[in-house]
């Protein structure tokens, strides 16, 4: 899986590519001309500051932000035609910012959500059962409403709630805020983990650098809203440079 | 002793009705965040095509099913017509419109029926039958009490156990994680609009012939009490919205009954400022300011 | 203070209606517009001076009401109620006491009482809530006049003894000078209070509660104040259309009324005295025009209904065109584009 540097990126055929998108809120971007591609079953880390957009990119991905310009590819469609609600009938799951629990809904109420547009009832039932598998947490507390939730309850609830769309792409915002190391470790292995096992390709917006570049296979950074560096997860690791001057650790 | 029961069970026949009113004004609240000042009017112009219906077929019962029809679809109208353009900036700007909303339909119904009153016929008789030497309720009363139970039950089936309850729930609560998740937030919006348009054409038919008759301005008092009932109960919460309702009857009843009809306004004006005041939240919530 | 006040760019629009050095002051505006009352009145046929009076009752409520909704953001729908409470307070008085000034002056202590009662209520409630409350003031203050038939004869109402107007002076000139005399010290004086200190604080509790109250602005006090001035033009306005009418009855005052001034304000454009001034017009005139369109067509239902419609459209269309009412829409902005 990992990134081979000469190789120049635009090439390798992609699940999603993104090209010279430009995008944010009214008459000011926030994005600038910004281009990468994930593949299939890639963990890709979105790096940088505060302010740098990341959190802008996913919205703009999933449409929430409205793209001034630039093509958002997925799957050989261009996405920007598609609807917010039709995203997830691609194949693209958004867990957005604060993680999204509908804390008005129980436990399983949020989960059935998640599946309530799949045409295979059977399916998406067997999905439930797994993601209960998956977080036996998540179980026991099936009739709970979303606001007696821990942070970490909340977080798998989300991931969960994702993953019952049987997703192809998962756009992760900030899976560790919020939440103790040991349980931001535990989830980024699960990504690993469902990576391996279903070809799921990643988009994960971390401001826990270290713990991002241990999951992903190759990461982007962004400042300003433009990317100033795209490179495998280990030589960002390596790259002492560019930690001090955008990553800072 | 027997007209302290039979002003309950009057009153509660008559909170049935706010209650079904108020339950479609929560609708529109937790769907849109927009309290339906037209909800009168719109429910008045149901009643009048029932009116026209029933007249022509000489059949109450269609006159009843076009009501609700022609709310549903008059609901789905101002929605996507009206409402969803407007601009949510200043809470204001919604009540505004409703009220514009009123203007039309009061205006138009005059136009087309006339501003006389017009007398309307019920399906049962409404003199009260006796149980057990009291006159407690009519059989119109009866008819109410089930019509208003059966929109009850329906509504608590449809949002506790259907996909599209489920569906309009999320998409109240948190529209942009329900349209991630793929739910027609849109939709949900104009189908929350539509149902409580039909139910407000409901307490419309029962209502109206309650009252003095049919008017273009017929249900303005009944707002009044039906807003109270929502207050009482807390804007948010149907069970709340049931439960105001009964209490807003009764109070009605009561007072008419003790001190004189002509009371009776004053004394649900004076509920509301009370509830408004004392328990911004309404009775049955913790919530602290009345902040909309 | 000034922090608060660049919240937002619409306040730029708006604060240049009450900006200091450019715009002369209102006690100009209030002499021309005396001025050309007194001549308009003396040419008028009495019909027209009788719709002048009008455009002045109406107007003295009006600006009133935009200074409190619109720059205030409180939205009242009771303010047909409180108009009734200033005329049946004026008929009382004046058949007592026979005594004009007087009777003016206890419409408006009345009135101003109950709007520092309803103000009080209002300055806890928000939005929805707020227009709840004075829509059910609205409703339900007509019916008191059944609950207490012996003092305001039910539906009926109250007939008013009016003495007849000094020297020659033809009774519809004198309602006129009454009516303008009225609305045009009302405007003047909510002229001079929104230029100053006052207005600054209303248009900071609008924009927005938290950063008024830390720019050291006694938020409720200033809400239940703007409650009062607006409810006081509106007794003075009610006691004008008691003068009017010279009779007072619950079915002059109906709920349609308040809608007709909520109308009003936000056509003419909410926050600008020129706007409320716009409003009353209409007021007049629309319903004027939909009484002639309605009797040249031989329908009667038209007649009342057709004002309604058109009144109920416009004030859609306004709000989802230009939710800043007509006024923002202004001429000066639509010449700039041209040139």
């Amino acid at each position: 899986m990992a990134v081979n540097p000469d190789e120049p990126y635009r090439k390798q055929s992609g699940l999603l590519e993104v090209e010279d998108l430009t995008a944010g809120y009214g008459a000011a971007p926030v994005l600038h001309d910004v281009r990468f591609t994930v593949r299939p079953g890639q963990i890709v880390a979105v790096l940088g500051a505060n302010g740098a957009g990341k959190t802008t990119l996913l919205r703009a991905l999933s449409g929430l932000v409205e793209a001034d310009h630039g093509r958002i590819v997925f799957d050989g469609e261009d996405l920007r035609d598609v609807k917010v609600e039709q995203m997830v009938r691609r194949g693209i799951a958004h867990v957005p910012e604060g993680r999204g629990v509908v804390t008005e809904l129980t436990v399983d109420e949020n989960l059935r959500l998640g599946g309530l547009w799949r045409r295979d009832r059977a399916d998406a039932a067997r999905a439930l059962d797994e993601v209960y598998d998956l977080f036996p947490a998540l179980a026991q507390r099936r009739a709970s409403a979303g606001h007696q939730l821990s942070g970490g309850e909340r977080q798998m609830l989300a991931l969960g709630r994702a993953l019952i769309g049987r997703p192809r792409l998962l756009l992760l915002d900030e899976p560790s805020l919020g939440l103790a190391p040991r349980i931001t470790a535990q989830i980024l292995a699960l990504l690993r983990e469902l990576r391996d096992r279903t070809g799921l390709a990643v988009l994960l917006v971390e401001q826990n650098v270290r713990s991002a570049l241990s999951v992903a296979d190759e990461g982007i950074v962004l400042s300003l809203g433009r990317v100033v560096t795209r490179n495998s997860a280990a030589d960002l690791r390596d790259d002492a440079d560019l930690r001090h001057a955008y990553l800072g650790f | 002793m027997d007209r302290f029961f039979y002003l309950t069970f009057d009153g509660l026949s008559r909170g049935a009705v706010y209650a079904a009113f108020a339950l479609a004004l929560v609708l529109i609240w937790r769907a849109a965040r927009i309290v339906n000042f037209a909800q009168g009017a719109m429910a008045v112009a149901a009643v009048y095509v029932a009116y026209s219906v029933t007249g022509a077929t000489g059949s109450y019962w269609l006159g009843f099913a076009a009501a609700l029809v022609f709310g549903l679809l008059l609901g789905i109208a101002v929605e996507k017509a009206v409402m969803r353009f407007v601009d949510h900036s200043s809470p204001l700007n919604g009540v505004v419109v409703a009220l514009g909303l009123v203007l039309i339909t009061q205006g138009v119904l005059g136009m087309v029926y006339g501003n006389e009153y017009r007398p309307v016929t019920t399906p049962f008789r409404r003199d009260a039958f006796d149980v057990g030497g009291i006159a407690l309720l009519s059989r119109y009363d009866v008819f109410v009490f089930a019509a208003v139970g059966a929109v009850v039950v329906a509504l608590t089936l449809l949002f506790t156990r259907t996909a599209a309850g489920l569906r309009m729930r999320a998409a109240a609560f948190a529209p942009d994680v329900s349209r991630l998740l793929g739910v027609p937030v849109g939709g949900m919006l104009t189908l929350g609009w539509a149902l409580a348009a039909a139910v407000g054409s409901l307490a419309g038919m029962l209502v109206v012939p309650t009252e003095l008759g049919l008017h273009p301005t017929a249900m303005d008092v009944v707002f009044v009490s039906a807003f109270t009932a929502a207050v009482v109960g807390g804007l948010d919460s149907p069970i709340g919205a049931v439960t105001g309702g009964l209490i807003v009857g009764l109070l009605l009843s009561y007072v008419s009954g003790y001190l004189g009809a002509t009371v009776a306004p004053m004394a649900v004006l004076l509920l509301l400022v009370v509830v408004l005041l004392g328990r911004p939240g309404g009775l049955f919530s913790s919530s602290k300011a009345r902040l909309a | 203070m000034t922090d608060v006040r660049e919240k937002r760019a619409t306040e730029a629009v708006q604060s240049k209606a009450f900006k200091r050095k450019k715009t002369p002051h209102p006690i100009w505006y209030a002499v021309a517009g005396a001025v050309l009352v007194a001549a308009l009145t003396h040419y008028l046929p009495p019909f027209r001076n009788y719709q002048l009076a009008t455009v002045g009752a109406y107007f003295t409520v009006t600006a009133g009401l935009t200074v409190l909704t619109g720059l205030n953001g409180q939205l009242s729908l009771g303010h047909g109620a409180l108009m009734a409470t200033g005329a049946y307070t004026f008929a009382l008085a004046q058949n007592r006491w026979l005594a004009l000034p007087l009777s003016f002056a206890a419409a408006l202590l009345v009135t101003t009482l109950a709007g520092v009662v309803i103000g009080l209520a209002a300055a806890r409630l928000r939005g929805p809530y707020l227009a709840g409350l004075t829509l059910a003031v609205a409703v339900v203050v007509p019916s008191v006049t059944s609950t207490f038939d012996d003092t305001f004869n039910s539906d009926m109402g109250l007939s008013i003894a009016l003495d007849p107007p000094p020297g020659a002076v033809a009774m519809e000139q004198w309602q006129a000078w009454l009516c303008w005399t009225g609305a045009l010290i009302t405007a003047l004086l909510l002229a001079v209070l929104v230029r100053g200190r006052f207005g600054r604080d209303l248009r900071a509790v609008r924009d927005d509660e938290t950063a008024a109250r830390l720019a050291g602005v006694h938020v409720a006090r200033t809400q239940v104040l703007a409650f009062v001035v607006s409810a006081a033009c509106a007794g003075l306005s009610g006691a004008l259309f008691a003068v009017l009418a010279q009779s007072v009855s619950p079915g002059a005052f109906p709920l349609t009324l308040s809608l007709f001034l909520v109308m009003a304000i936000v056509i003419g454009g909410l926050g600008r005295l020129a706007g409320a001034l716009c409003g009353a017009v209409l007021l007049v005139a629309l319903p004027a025009l939909a009484q002639t369109a309605g009797e040249r067509s031989g329908s009667q239902r038209l007649e009342g209904n057709l004002a309604l419609v058109i009144f109920g459209v416009v004030l859609v269309v306004v709000m989802l065109a230009a939710p800043g009412g007509l006024a923002s829409l202004r001429l000066s902005t639509i010449f700039r584009r041209k040139r």
